[in-house]
C-alpha cells in the first residue's frame, strides 16, 4: 500500500519550496533529505540534544519533533540561513570561530539556531544569561567553556554589527519576499533593546566563580 | 619573516565549512536533489539479551512495496563467502585464550540485546523500519549474564564453550609484589568499582557504499576511525581486491574510540548491498541504536593490596581487577592491558603485580573510550594514594610527592609490556614541578582555611586530585604526503581520520612553518585512502604525534627538493635560499633583484618536464625550454613531481603526564554535589595549537564529570538497557560542568619525535572520577558522618546512602 502524500510549502531560509511528504515525515528529514539542507543535524531523534534546532517564524524548535506537514505556511530558518546575505560569517558563526566554539561540529548548528534566537530576545546577556541560553543543548566535544564565551561575542558582534550592517538579523530576515514580513518587523526592533544594569562585566563574572584562588 | 605558526592559537580552517552548516558528514552524502537512487537499510536487532534463533520468518516483509532486500545470516554466504565467518578479531594476544566475535547478521544465536539478526534496504528509512517490524523471529530465551558478578558466578555461561565466561587471564609482575606487601610495615586493602560508560559521540555510526560497475570499484563513506582499516576489511569480506576499494571519511560527528572499532556488520552489509543490487545504499544509526548496537567501556571491579612504609612510599602494590568486555573481543585485551600498565602513573612502586580477567557478559561489547582503561586504573592508584595519606594522616600530595618518578630518571623503564607489545619506558616529564603547579593553581595550601571558614557557616566542602600517565601515540606508523601544485598551493594528505581535533588547521600550521608557504595556501585532507593508502587510525591521543610527525618530514623532503630545483633555476648555492610566503629567494638580495627570486608554484613546474603545455606557466617546462640535452629529463635517483612523502613510526609510545585537582560542596541535607573548581595542569610535549589543547582539555573534562557524577548504563537483570535515550542517560550539559577550568601547561618535549610533540586528546577524562572521589570524600570527612567513596560515578542519593552507613561497613 503505497503511503498517502500530503502537498506542502515549505518556507526555508526565505525561499519557498512545494514538496509532497508522508504526513509522518519529520521536518529534520525533510530539511535535510526532500531539501538537501544537511547543515541540519539529527542527534538523538527525541529532542532532547538539540542538535536539529531550527526557528521556525523565529522560535526555536527540535526539527525531530516536528511533522513537515505541520508547519505549512510557516517560515523556517536553518544554520544554512545564518550567513550574511554576501557570504560572510553572521554574527553568532562568526563568534564560533574566533572563541573556538565547535570541535566535531555535529552539534553546533542546533547551537548557532538557539543563540541567534536568544541574543535576539536578549541582546546583553549577562553572563548566567549566557549559560542559561544553551542550557537544552548537548555538546560531546567542548565541555561548554568556549561556547558560553561564544554566546558573550557573539552579543557583542550582533550590537556592533547593527542591523543596517545586516548583522543581527541575518538567518531570520527571509531573503525574498514570500516569507512572513511580521518576523523581519519583530527582530529590526531588537537591538534597541537595552538591559543597562543587568549586564555583569564577564571578567569579574567569570572571577567570583570557585575560590579565584 | 613569516611568522612560526607553532605554538600559537591559529583560528580552525574547518570551522568555516561547519559554522556554514555545509559540513559534509556521512548522513550527508549522496543527498543531492534529484538524486533519488540511494536506497537506505534498516537493521533488526535482537530484543533479548541471550537466546537461539529458532526461526525467521521475513515473508511479510517481501510484500511491502518500496523494500529490495531482506537478508538474514541464511543469505550472506551467497552474497560472498567470507561472509559466512564471524567478524574479525582485530587484535589478537596470546593471554586471549578464548576471543570471540559475532557474525555480521547473528548466526543461530544472540548474545545482547542490540545484536543484528537481518538488514532491509527500502526506498527509505521510514519504509525499511516498517519491513523490520514485520520480521518474525522465534527465539528461544536464555538466562542472561548481566554484570562482573554474575559473570565470575558463572551459573551461566554467555557462550557454551567458554568456561568460566573468561575470556582471559594476564599477569604482569615486576619484583615479588605480594611478599612486598606482606612484609611492608603497613597494609591496606581496597575494593573498587567502575561503571559503564560510552563515548555518546553526537553523530551515532553511518555508512553509505556506491558500486560503480563502469569501473568495477567500490565507494564507501564511513563514519569511522580507521579508513584503511575498513577498508582491508571490507575487501577480504567482500572478496574484493584491495584497489577496488575506496574509502572516504567525511566530516565526522565525533568519535571518542567507539569508531575505531571496525568492520561494523553495517560497514560490511551496506556495501555487499550496494553491490547486490547496483544501488547506492545508506545506513544512518538511530541513538537507540547506538546505546544498544555501538560499544560501551569502563566497567571494572578492582582489589587493591599495598603495602607502604612511615613515609607513604609504596614498597609493594598488588592488584586484581575483573573486566566487563561485554558479548565479544573485537579489540582484544587493550582496555584491560591499559588499565593494567597505565594504573601506575607517575609513581614507581617497589613491586608491582596486576592480574586482571577480561570477562563475557551478554552486554553491548566493550572497546575503548576515550581514556580507553586509564580512567579506571587512575581510580585504583589514586584511590589508593588518598587511603595511604588518610591512614598516616599525611596530606594527599605529599604522599604523591614521595612516590613520583623523578625528573632525572627518565627514561624510565617499568618493565612492563604495554598496549602496543612495546616495553613501558617513560620518555619525560617532570612530576614534582608539575604538582607544584597545580597546587598552586587550585590553592591547595590555602584550602584548609577556606575549609574551616566554610565549615563555621555550616558548609562543607572538599578538595582532591588527580595524577595520570597517559601513553600517546603508540605505533605502528603514519604517513603523510605534501604535494606543491603548480599553483603554488600545497596539497596535503594524512591516512588518519579526524572527528573534531582540528586535523586541518594543526597539520597546515606544521606545514606552513616547514615548507615556508603561508598557512591558507595549504589544505589538508584527512582518512581518504584514494590519497593516503597506508595508514593506521585515529587512537590512543596518536594522531599529533604520529601524523604530525609526518607531516613534518614529508615537508621537509618536499623542501628538499623546492631548495634543489631552485638553486639550480637561480644558479645559486642551496644554503643561500630561503623560502618566505612561498616565495624561494636568495637570502640578503634585494626583494626586486631580478632572477633572485622564484615562486614555489615555478618550482613545481619545473620540477615535471612537460612535453605538453597547457597553460602559460607550463610553457617554461616543456623540453624545448629547459633541461640539459646530455641528461635524462628526470635523473635516476628523482621522479617528476615537486612531492615529499614519509612515515613515521616510533619505537615505542610518548608518554604525556597531568593533574587535576577539583573542589566540591557536598550539600549536608540533600547531598547534591556541587563543583566549585575545577584545576588541570597539562604536559603534552610541544603544543602545537594551545587554542585547540585547551578545547580537548575542556571536552575531556566534561566527560569526565559524566563519568563521575551522572552516566552510567543501566542494564537489568535481563540485560535490558533501561537508559537507552539521552533523557535517561545523563549526559552533562553546561549545567553540569563548572564555569570555568583553571588550565596550566608544562613543556617537557618527547625525545622520540623531531617536534616533541606528545597526545592531548584523551587527557581530560583520566583523573576526573579519581579527583572526585578524593574531593567529595574529603568534604565528607569534615562531619560525623564520613563517607568512603569506592564506585563512581556517585550520584546524591548514592552518597545521601552511604552517609546512612557506617565507614567500617563500607566496601
Amino acid at each position: 500500500m503505497a503511503e498517502e502524500l500530503h502537498q506542502i510549502r515549505l518556507t526555508v531560509n526565505g525561499t519557498a519550496h512545494d514538496l509532497r511528504v508522508p504526513a509522518r515525515r519529520l521536518l529534520s528529514d525533510a530539511l535535510r533529505h526532500d531539501l538537501a539542507l544537511t547543515g541540519t543535524h539529527v542527534g538523538c531523534e527525541h529532542g532532547v540534544c538539540g542538535a536539529c534546532t531550527v526557528l521556525l517564524d523565529g522560535e526555536p524548535v527540535r526539527a525531530c519533533l516536528v511533522f513537515a506537514v505541520s508547519v505549512q505556511g510557516q517560515e523556517v530558518t536553518t544554520v544554512e540561513g545564518l550567513t550574511r546575505p554576501d557570504g560572510a560569517l553572521g554574527p553568532v558563526q562568526q563568534a564560533f570561530a574566533e572563541c573556538h566554539g565547535l570541535q566535531c561540529g555535529f552539534c553546533t548548528p542546533g547551537f548557532l539556531t538557539t543563540i541567534t534566537a536568544g541574543i535576539r530576545d536578549n541582546p546583553e546577556p549577562t553572563h548566567e544569561e549566557a549559560r542559561e541560553m544553551i542550557a537544552g543543548n548537548l555538546c560531546r566535544c567542548t565541555g561548554y567553556q568556549n561556547i558560553v564565551k561564544a554566546v558573550e561575542r557573539a552579543a557583542v558582534l550582533a550590537r556592533e554589527g547593527g542591523p543596517s550592517e545586516g548583522g543581527f538579523e541575518t538567518g531570520l530576515r527571509p531573503s525574498s519576499t514570500t516569507g512572513d514580513a511580521s518576523v523581519v518587523e519583530e527582530v529590526a526592533q531588537q537591538p534597541s533593546r537595552n538591559h543597562g544594569d543587568d549586564v555583569v562585566d564577564r571578567e569579574d563574572d567569570a572571577a567570583t566563580t570557585g575560590l579565584g584562588a | 619573516m613569516t611568522t612560526k605558526l607553532m605554538g600559537q592559537p591559529v583560528q580552525r580552517v574547518e570551522d568555516q565549512r561547519f559554522l556554514r552548516g555545509q559540513g559534509r558528514y556521512t548522513d550527508d552524502v549522496l543527498t543531492t536533489p534529484g538524486d533519488d537512487a540511494v536506497l537506505h537499510a534498516a537493521v533488526l536487532r535482537s530484543p533479548h539479551a541471550h537466546a537461539r534463533i529458532v526461526d525467521i520468518d521475513v515473508s511479510e516483509v517481501l510484500d511491502v512495496e518500496g523494500v529490495h532486500a531482506v537478508w538474514t545470516y541464511e543469505d550472506l554466504e551467497g552474497l560472498s563467502p567470507a561472509m559466512a565467518a564471524p567478524l574479525p578479531l582485530l587484535i589478537p594476544h596470546p593471554a586471549l585464550s578464548h576471543g570471540r566475535t559475532q557474525y555480521a547478521l547473528a548466526k543461530d544465536e544472540v548474545n545482547y540485546v542490540g545484536e543484528a539478526v537481518a538488514l532491509v534496504v527500502a526506498d527509505d528509512r521510514y519504509v525499511a523500519e516498517d519491513a523490520v517490524g514485520l520480521i518474525r523471529v522465534d527465539y528461544d530465551i536464555l538466562p542472561a549474564v548481566v554484570g562482573v558478578e554474575a559473570a565470575r558466578e558463572a551459573r551461566h555461561l554467555v557462550h557454551d564453550d567458554v568456561p568460566g565466561n573468561r575470556g582471559a587471564r594476564l599477569v604482569q609482575e615486576v619484583g615479588d609484589a605480594p611478599a612486598a606487601v606482606a612484609a611492608a610495615p603497613h597494609r591496606l586493602e581496597l575494593d573498587l568499582t567502575i561503571e559503564r560508560s560510552a563515548c555518546m559521540p553526537l553523530e551515532g555510526r553511518g555508512t553509505v557504499a556506491r558500486w560503480d560497475p563502469d569501473t568495477d570499484r567500490l565507494q564507501l563513506w564511513t563514519s569511522t576511525q580507521s579508513s584503511t582499516g575498513v577498508r582491508a576489511a571490507v575487501a577480504v569480506k567482500l572478496g574484493l581486491a584491495l584497489g577496488q576499494v575506496d574509502v572516504i571519511t567525511p566530516d565526522v560527528g565525533g568519535g571518542f574510540g567507539v569508531k575505531i572499532v571496525h568492520p561494523w556488520p553495517e560497514e560490511l552489509l551496506v556495501p555487499l548491498a550496494a553491490r547486490a543490487l547496483g544501488r547506492p545504499v545508506k545506513f544512518t544509526e538511530d541513538r537507540r541504536e547506538h546505546f544498544i548496537s555501538s560499544a560501551h567501556e569502563r566497567g571494572q571491579v578492582q582489589h587493591v593490596e599495598v603495602g607502604f612504609d612511615d613515609e607513604g612510599r609504596v614498597l609493594g602494590l598488588d592488584v586484581e581487577f575483573w573486566h566487563d568486555h561485554g558479548a565479544y573481543t573485537p579489540y582484544g585485551l587493550i582496555v584491560p592491558i591499559i588499565t593494567s600498565t597505565q594504573l601506575l602513573g607517575p609513581y614507581k612502586p617497589g613491586a608491582y603485580r596486576v592480574a586482571f580477567e577480561s570477562l563475557y557478559t551478554n552486554t553491548v561489547i566493550v572497546t575503548p573510550y576515550r581514556g580507553a582503561g586509564r580512567p579506571q586504573g587512575c581510580f585504583a592508584m589514586e584511590r589508593t594514594m588518598d587511603a595511604i595519606a588518610d591512614y598516616l594522616g599525611k596530606d594527599r600530595t605529599e604522599v604523591r610527592a614521595a612516590n613520583f618518578i623523578q625528573p632525572d630518571e627518565f627514561p624510565y623503564d617499568h618493565q612492563m609490556v604495554f598496549q602496543d607489545g612495546r616495553p613501558l619506558v617513560y620518555d619525560s616529564g617532570d612530576y614534582p614541578a608539575m604538582l607544584e603547579k597545580l597546587k598552586a593553581l587550585v590553592g591547595w595550601d590555602e584550602f584548609p582555611a577556606f575549609q574551616a571558614e566554610m565549615a563555621a557557616e555550616g558548609r562543607q566542602v572538599g578538595i582532591g586530585l588527580g595524577c595520570y600517565v597517559e601513553g600517546t601515540g603508540v605505533g605502528p606508523y603514519e604517513g603523510a604526503h605534501v604535494h606543491v601544485e603548480t599553483s603554488g598551493k600545497v596539497k596535503v594528505a594524512i591516512g588518519l581520520t579526524t572527528q573534531g581535533q582540528g586535523h586541518q588547521t594543526v597539520f597546515a600550521q606544521l606545514v606552513a612553518d616547514e615548507l615556508g608557504v603561508k598557512f591558507e595556501d595549504v589544505e589538508v585532507v584527512a582518512g581518504d585512502t584514494r590519497r593516503m593508502p597506508y595508514a593506521v587510525g585515529t587512537f590512543a591521543s596518536r594522531a599529533a604525534v604520529m601524523s604530525g610527525s609526518a607531516v613534518h618530514l614529508a615537508a621537509k623532503r618536499a623542501k628538499e627538493k623546492v631548495l634543489r630545483i631552485a638553486a639550480d633555476a637561480l644558479e645559486a648555492d642551496e644554503a643561500d635560499l630561503q623560502i618566505v610566503d612561498g616565495v624561494v629567494s636568495v637570502k640578503g638580495a634585494p626583494p626586486d633583484a631580478v632572477g633572485a627570486s622564484i615562486d614555489l608554484g615555478t618550482v613545481s613546474v619545473l620540477s615535471n618536464p612537460l612535453r605538453y603545455a597547457f597553460d602559460e606557466a607550463s610553457k617554461a617546462a616543456t623540453q624545448f625550454s629547459v633541461g640539459d640535452p646530455g641528461k635524462p629529463p628526470v635523473a635516476e635517483d628523482d621522479e617528476p613531481g615537486l612531492e615529499g612523502k614519509d612515515f613515521y613510526s616510533p619505537d615505542r609510545a610518548t608518554f604525556a603526564s597531568g593533574m587535576h585537582a577539583v573542589i566540591v560542596e557536598t550539600d549536608p541535607q540533600t547531598a547534591e554535589i556541587t563543583i566549585l573548581k575545577y584545576a588541570v595542569v597539562h604536559d603534552c610535549g610541544t603544543v602545537i595549537n594551545p587554542m585547540i589543547v585547551e578545547g580537548q582539555i575542556h571536552g575531556g573534562v566534561a566527560q569526565g564529570i559524566g563519568g563521575s557524577l551522572y552516566e552510567r548504563m543501566a542494564y537489568d537483570s535481563s540485560g535490558q538497557l533501561l537508559n537507552a535515550s539521552f533523557m535517561d542517560f545523563l549526559m552533562p550539559y553546561v549545567t553540569e560542568v563548572p564555569d570555568g577550568i583553571a588550565i596550566d601547561h608544562l613543556e617537557t618535549p618527547s625525545p622520540l619525535n623531531p617536534l616533541g610533540i606528545k597526545g592531548a586528546g584523551e587527557a581530560g577524562v583520566i583523573p576526573t572520577a579519581a579527583a572526585f572521589a578524593g574531593a567529595i570524600e574529603d568534604a565528607e570527612r569534615r562531619t560525623r558522618t564520613e563517607a568512603s567513596i569506592t564506585a563512581m560515578p556517585i550520584s546524591p542519593s548514592e552518597l545521601y546512602a552511604l552517609r546512612q552507613t557506617p565507614r567500617q561497613e563500607q566496601s
